[in-house]
């Protein structure tokens, strides 16, 4: 299994100026704010992509005014939903009439279904490689069998058994976490 | 908690496809920015024809401190002078 940094250390080495824990704080979140616009908001690409970007400076801006580190992600869905509202809201003032916006709540079945998938993409890290990237490749990315065997340089006819092996493994770090929380 | 069956892990890790790359890298590229958006905006603050001339030109007065304007950079000058 592979060690993880947790979400509250990686924004104390943000705090500290390390250039390394920002890149990997943008690569750990770029999903998940990605989704939201996309798929909760339903963002156009232009539009999704300045949601994306300003989330993201304002993380960088405020960080240090975040109250307690392990707070991020809340943070970060909760800002990425309101600059996603501004957006629509913008967009309907200045589109045809009667373009309606989206009720308050319409959305967060599908937020809550974004945080789960955040959690199994976080258990996926701890199951760490080849696993992380077979899976990746496989459920997020759509490749082939053909195409990963490729890239992982391992025969294509094997993949399917190790994608199957890896989603075995995955389990058992979501069990492990369902017991550790229930147990607490 | 939930309980996961292998169906429903797959469903939930399709959920998060990547984010496009080059989003990624521009937000990326804040950190390297920091100290450069910081005496930008400490000057804007001193000196309000300095800020209006940085406000009319974000892209140029990054440059002018040898910053590269990517989207994000620029995004995240723009929120600094003018926090909502």
């Amino acid at each position: 299994m592979s060690t993880t940094v947790s979400d509250a250390e990686l924004v104390a080495r943000c705090r500290r100026g390390d250039q390394t824990a920002w890149n990997e704080l943008v690569e750990r979140f770029s999903r998940y704010v990605y989704a939201i616009c996309s798929q909760a908001f339903r963002l156009q690409s232009h539009d999704a992509e300045d949601v994306f970007q300003e989330v993201f400076a304002r993380v960088y801006q405020h960080l240090e005014r975040l109250r307690s580190d392990e707070a991020i992600r809340p943070w970060i869905a909760q800002l990425t939903r309101r600059l996603c509202i501004d957006r629509l809201r913008a967009d309907s003032r200045e589109g045809p009439a009667g373009e309606e916006l989206p009720e308050e709540g319409d959305e967060d079945e599908e937020l809550a279904h974004l945080d789960e998938a955040l959690a199994v993409r976080a258990a996926l890290d701890e199951v760490g490689e080849p696993c992380r990237e077979i899976l990746d490749r496989f459920f997020c990315c759509d490749q082939s069998y053909r195409t990963i065997g490729d890239a992982l340089d391992l025969p294509a006819g094997t993949i399917a058994s190790r994608i199957s092996r890896c989603l075995g493994k995955l389990r058992e770090v979501l069990d492990g976490k369902k017991t550790g929380a229930e147990s607490v | 908690m939930t309980s996961y069956d292998e169906e429903r892990i797959a469903e939930l890790l399709r959920l998060l496809p990547p984010a496009p790359e080059g989003w990624v890298r521009a937000a990326q590229e804040l950190a390297p920015a920091r100290a450069g958006l910081d005496d930008i905006v400490r000057r804007a603050e001193e000196d309000a024809a300095y800020r209006d001339r940085v406000v009319a030109d974000l892209e140029g007065a990054l440059a002018a401190e040898g910053l590269e304007p990517a989207p994000a950079v620029v995004e995240a000058l723009r929120v600094r002078l003018d926090p909502r």
